[in-house]
C-alpha cells in the first residue's frame, strides 16, 4: 500500500501544517547541496530558478536549443487563481472542488486543495515578475471564464498565457543562470537516472550537438519534463515532447500513476492528411463565445452559412443546458466524437464539428471579438486559409494532456527517494480528467511554491552526505547502459524510419486506447503494440552516426512509447470503471455518461516495472475523501 | 505539385557548406513547409542519403525555435509568419525553393539549417528580468497598469525569439529582440526601477555577442512574425543615452 503522507489536520491546515513541521536546510548550508532539474518549461524552470535563489546550486538541462522554448509557451487560455476579482462568489474552496469534481473524484484531497490554495500567490509572482496579463481599462487584473466551472477566475495574456507565463519564469531562471547559481545545459536530454543506494544521484545526459555522453551527480534530482501525449503521434504537443525521461526512471523503479489517462482537447484542428506531424490547438477560451454544432441532417453538404438555425444542432447546448458550450473537455470531445461517429461530422474526413461565433460577432462586434481572440483567429486562418470571422471554424478533438505520470507523494517525491517529479510528469492533481487553465497552474505551483519546501524536509539530511561525484559504479552501469542502447538502435539498419512505427503506435492507441476504450480493444492493443515493437527492433532505419542526429533522438524516444504504450493499455484494461477522460464502452449510463464505480475503484493505479516483456505490477493508493463526498459527476 | 528545392548542407561549424539540389514529385498543398521537409527527409533517408537536420519543435508558431531562410527571406514569403505556419499553399506548381540556414556571427550554423542562438540567452541574462524572488511579490492588484500600457507592454513581450530579425539584417543587429525586452521591461511600473542599469547591460552583451548595429532599415520589423516595431529600438537608444548620461 502506498503512503502519499498526508499531512494531519483539517483540509485547510494541511499545508501550513507541512511548512510548519517540515526540516529546514540554513542558508550557509544550500550552497553544499547539488540539485539537477531536467526540463525548463513551467515546473522546471520556477522550480530551478527558486532553488537557485534560495542558495541551492542547481544544473538545469533542456532538449531545445533554449529554456524559452519549452512546450509550457504554447499554452493559450489562461491560468486559474481564486482571487475573487470578480465578486463572483470564487473561494479557495469552490476551486478546490471544482478542480476534485473535474477530475471525477479521482485526486487526492489534500494535494488539490493546495494546488487551490496557492495560486492566488502565483498571479502575484507572475505580476512582479512582469507578465503583462489582460486589464480592465481602470488597470486592475481582468478574468475569463474557463470550461467546468461557474465563476471567472482564469487569468490571460492574450491567448499566449503559457508563453508569456514561461517568459516570467525563463528570464527568472536566466538572472539565476547570470549570477552563477544556476549552470544551464541547452541541447541536452537526459537518458538515464542514476541510483545510488536507494537515491536518485544523478543523470546521464547525452550533449544532443556533439553527441558526446556525460555524467552528472546531485543530491537530488527533480524531472519536470512535461506529458508524454506525443506517444499519440498527432497530438496538441511539440515534436519534441517525450516520456523517455519519466520512462527511464520508472523502469529504475519508480512507480508510474494512471498512466492511461490522457485528455483529448474538443478544440484542436481536424487531421487533413497523411503526412501531417501535429494538430494544432484551438484554445478553449474560444467555446466563451463559441458555439459547437453540427447539422442535424446526417452528412448535410451544405456550407455552414447556407444551413438554417433550426437545423443545427447544438448538442453540447442541449445535452448540458447548465454548462454548454463551457461543458469539461473529456465531455465536450467525447460528444463530439458521438457525434462524429454517428455519421454527423462536417468536413472532407468527416471528422469534425462546428465552433461559430456568428453570434458572438453579432451581439459584440467583430473588434470585440477580434481583441480577445484575434492571434487565434489568424492563426486558422494561416493553417487552413479559412476566414472564421465570416464562416465557423472547424475543430476536433486531439490528443493533450497527461493527467497520469510518476507517482509522487504529498511532497512530490517519486517512489525513489531524492527523485522529484514535477508539472505534468507527475500525476498528482487533476485525477481523471484536467480542468482548462489548471495545468499552468499546477506546473508554476509545483516549482515556485512547493518543491522548495518539500525538497528541503529530504536535502536537510543531505548535508552531511558531502559531494556525491562521478565515479561510484552506479555511473558506469548507467553510462554503458545508455551507450548500449543507442549502439543499438544504429545498429539495427532496417528500412523503416522512426516515425513510421510512431505513426502506427498512435493509430492503435487512438483507436483503442483514446476517447473510448473496451476490454477485448485493449486486449488486441496489447498484441498489437507487442508485435509493433518486435518489428521496431528488426526493421529500424537510423542514418547517420552517433553525434548530432535527429533521427536517433526520435528512435530512442519511440522505443520507450512502444513499452509506455502497452502499460498504458495495462492501466485501461484494468480499471473496470468510466472517470473522467477513462470512458470504458462497458461502463456507461443508459444515455451514454461515464459511470464510476466507487465502491471498487477509488484508487490511483501505481505501476511498477518489472522487466522486458513482463506484465506491469499494480500498486494501489486508496483515496480518502474525508472532506468532500463522490457525487455523480453531471454538467447538465 | 511539384517543387525543386536547393538545400543548404553543411556537416558541421567548421565544415564548408553548399547547396545541394532535391526534388518533391508530390506535394500537398496543404501541407506545412516544415511536413514538406519531413516529406523530403523520409525521401532522402529510403535513398541511403543523411536527412536534413533543421530546427523546429511546437509547429503552432509560438517557440520560436524553427526558422530557415526561405528564398532569402526568414521563414518565407508570407508575412507575420514562422516557418512551421507556412504552407505549401503559398508556392506555385514547379517552383524551385532555397532553403539556407539564418546566417550572423552571433549564431554559428551546427549543421545544416541549425544555428546555435545561444547569444540571445546571454542577451536576457545581462539583464532582461525583474529581480524578483519567489515570495517576494505583493498583492497583485496593488499596482494598477491601465489595459492600453499592459497592451503595449504585451506587443513588446511577444518576441518569440526565432532570429528572423537578425537574419534579414544586413548588419546582423539584435536590436530589435533586444529593445523588444528592454521595451516590455521600461514600460511596466515592475520593471521600471532598474531600467537604467537593464539598458547598459543588454546592449554591452548585444555588441560583445557580435551583433552589428542597427542602421534602421526597419527590415526586422517586415519579417518579424511576432509584428514587433521597430519604434521599441527608438525607445532603446533614448533608454540608453538616458542610462548613459544619469549614469553614476
Amino acid at each position: 500500500m502506498l503512503d502519499a503522507k498526508i499531512p494531519p489536520g483539517p483540509l485547510e491546515e494541511k499545508w501550513n501544517h507541512y511548512k510548519s513541521h517540515a526540516k529546514l536546510v540554513n542558508p550557509a548550508n544550500r550552497k553544499k547541496l547539488d540539485i539537477i532539474v531536467v526540463g525548463t518549461g513551467l515546473a522546471g524552470s520556477s522550480a530551478a530558478a527558486s532553488l537557485g535563489e534560495m542558495g541551492y546550486k542547481v544544473k538545469s538541462f533542456c532538449f531545445q536549443d533554449s529554456a524559452r522554448r519549452a512546450h509550457s509557451v504554447a499554452a493559450q487560455g489562461g491560468v486559474n487563481a481564486c482571487k475573487n476579482y470578480k465578486n463572483d462568489g470564487d473561494s479557495v474552496y469552490r476551486m478546490f472542488y471544482d478542480t476534485i469534481k473535474g477530475g471525477d473524484f479521482r485526486a487526492r484531497e489534500a494535494n488539490v486543495y493546495r494546488m487551490a490554495e496557492c495560486s492566488a500567490n502565483l498571479i502575484d509572482q507572475a505580476v512582479a515578475q512582469g507578465v503583462p496579463f489582460g486589464r480592465e481599462y481602470g488597470g486592475y487584473l481582468n478574468n475569463r471564464s474557463f470550461g467546468g466551472v461557474q465563476v471567472s477566475r482564469t487569468f490571460y495574456a492574450r491567448g499566449q498565457t503559457g508563453q508569456q507565463l514561461l517568459l516570467g519564469a525563463y528570464q527568472a531562471l536566466m538572472r539565476q543562470v547570470h549570477q552563477g547559481h544556476v549552470q544551464l545545459y541547452t541541447r541536452h536530454e537526459m537518458l538515464e537516472l542514476v541510483v545510488i543506494d536507494g537515491k536518485a544521484r544523478g543523470v546521464i545526459i547525452r550533449n544532443m550537438d556533439t553527441g558526446a555522453i556525460e555524467r552528472h551527480s546531485a543530491h537530488a534530482v527533480v524531472l519536470a519534463t512535461g506529458g508524454f501525449g506525443k506517444i499519440y503521434f498527432l497530438s496538441t504537443l511539440a515534436m519534441g515532447c517525450n516520456g523517455s525521461a519519466i520512462w527511464r526512471a520508472h523502469k529504475k523503479g519508480a512507480l508510474m500513476a494512471n498512466p492511461s489517462w490522457t485528455q483529448i482537447h474538443p478544440t484542436s484542428l481536424p487531421q487533413s492528411g497523411e503526412y501531417q506531424s501535429k494538430l494544432t490547438l484551438m484554445s478553449e477560451s474560444l467555446r466563451n463565445d463559441g458555439r459547437i454544432w453540427v447539422p442535424k441532417k446526417q452528412g448535410d453538404q451544405r456550407p455552414a452559412n447556407q444551413i438554417p438555425e433550426e437545423e443545427r444542432d447544438y448538442y453540447l447546448e442541449r445535452r448540458y443546458p447548465a454548462f454548454g458550450n463551457l461543458s469539461p473537455r473529456d465531455i465536450a470531445s467525447r460528444a463530439a466524437k458521438e457525434r462524429i461517429d454517428a455519421g454527423y461530422g462536417i468536413g472532407p474526413l468527416k471528422n469534425a464539428v462546428y465552433l461559430d461565433f456568428s453570434r458572438a460577432i453579432r451581439e459584440q462586434g467583430e473588434d470585440k471579438i477580434k481583441e480577445k481572440y484575434g492571434n487565434l483567429f489568424r492563426m486558422y486562418q494561416k493553417i487552413t486559409n479559412v476566414n472564421a470571422y465570416t464562416e465557423p471554424m472547424l475543430i476536433s478533438p486531439a490528443a493533450h494532456f497527461s493527467m497520469g505520470g510518476l507517482w509522487v507523494d504529498y511532497e512530490l517525491m517519486t517512489t525513489i527517494p531524492g527523485l522529484y517529479a514535477l508539472g505534468e510528469a507527475n500525476f498528482a492533481d487533476h485525477g481523471a480528467n484536467r480542468l482548462g487553465a489548471n495545468s499552468l497552474l499546477q506546473a508554476s505551483i509545483d516549482g515556485y511554491f512547493i518543491a522548495p519546501y518539500t525538497m528541503a524536509n529530504f536535502l536537510a539530511d543531505e548535508i552531511k552526505t558531502g559531494p556525491i561525484g562521478i565515479k561510484h559504479p552506479a555511473f558506469d552501469a548507467a553510462e554503458s547502459q545508455v551507450k548500449e542502447q543507442l549502439q543499438l538502435l544504429m545498429a539495427i539498419k532496417g528500412k523503416e524510419p522512426a516515425d513510421y512505427f510512431h505513426r502506427q503506435l498512435g493509430h492503435i492507441l487512438y483507436d483503442k486506447c483514446g476517447l473510448s476504450r473496451s476490454a477485448a480493444g485493449l486486449q488486441a492493443a496489447l498484441g498489437e503494440i507487442k508485435e509493433l515493437r518486435t518489428d521496431f527492433y528488426k526493421n529500424l532505419h537510423v542514418p547517420g552516426g552517433l553525434g548530432l542526429n535527429g533521427e536517433l533522438e526520435k528512435a530512442g524516444r519511440v522505443a520507450d512509447y512502444l513499452e509506455l504504450g502497452e502499460l498504458m493499455c495495462y492501466d485501461a484494461l484494468t480499471r473496470n470503471e468510466s472517470c473522467g477522460a477513462h470512458f470504458r464502452e462497458e461502463y456507461q449510463t443508459p444515455d451514454g455518461e461515464a459511470l464510476r464505480n466507487d465502491k471498487d475503484f477509488s484508487f490511483i493505479s501505481a505501476w511498477g516495472w518489472t522487466g522486458n516483456d513482463q506484465p506491469p505490477k499494480l500498486h494501489m493508493e486508496p483515496l480518502h475523501f474525508e472532506f468532500v463526498a463522490p457525487t455523480v459527476r453531471s454538467y447538465k | 505539385m511539384h517543387i525543386r528545392l536547393k538545400v543548404w548542407r553543411q556537416e558541421n561549424t567548421d565544415s564548408a557548406g553548399k547547396l545541394e539540389s532535391y526534388e518533391l514529385k508530390e506535394v500537398n498543398e496543404d501541407m506545412s513547409f516544415l511536413e514538406m521537409l519531413d516529406v523530403l527527409n523520409e525521401q532522402l533517408m529510403r535513398q541511403g542519403i543523411r536527412p536534413v537536420e533543421f530546427d523546429h519543435d511546437c509547429r503552432e508558431g509560438i517557440c520560436g525555435q524553427c526558422g530557415v531562410m526561405i528564398n532569402g527571406r526568414p521563414h518565407g514569403p508570407l508575412k507575420n509568419t514562422t516557418t512551421c505556419q507556412l504552407h505549401m499553399r503559398s508556392f506555385h506548381d514547379g517552383e524551385e525553393i532555397y532553403i539556407e540556414p539564418f546566417r550572423a556571427t552571433a549564431f554559428p550554423v551546427k549543421c545544416d539549417l541549425k544555428v546555435d542562438r545561444s547569444s540571445f540567452d546571454r542577451i536576457i541574462q545581462s539583464g532582461g528580468f525583474v529581480s524578483v524572488n519567489t515570495g517576494q511579490a505583493p498583492e497583485a492588484n496593488t499596482t494598477r497598469i491601465t489595459s492600453p500600457l499592459a497592451e503595449a507592454a504585451f506587443d513588446a513581450a511577444a518576441c518569440i525569439g526565432c532570429g528572423a530579425c537578425v537574419a534579414v539584417c544586413k548588419n546582423s543587429s539584435a536590436a530589435l529582440f533586444t529593445s523588444a525586452k528592454i521595451t516590455h521591461m521600461a514600460l511596466l511600473p515592475q520593471g521600471k526601477e532598474q531600467s537604467q542599469d537593464r539598458v547598459l547591460h543588454m546592449v554591452n552583451q548585444m555588441d560583445e555577442e557580435g551583433f552589428g548595429h542597427c542602421t534602421n532599415t526597419e527590415a526586422c520589423e517586415v519579417e518579424c512574425p511576432q509584428e514587433i516595431s521597430v519604434l521599441h529600438i527608438a525607445r532603446m537608444n533614448w533608454e540608453f543615452n538616458k542610462a548613459h548620461l544619469l549614469r553614476k
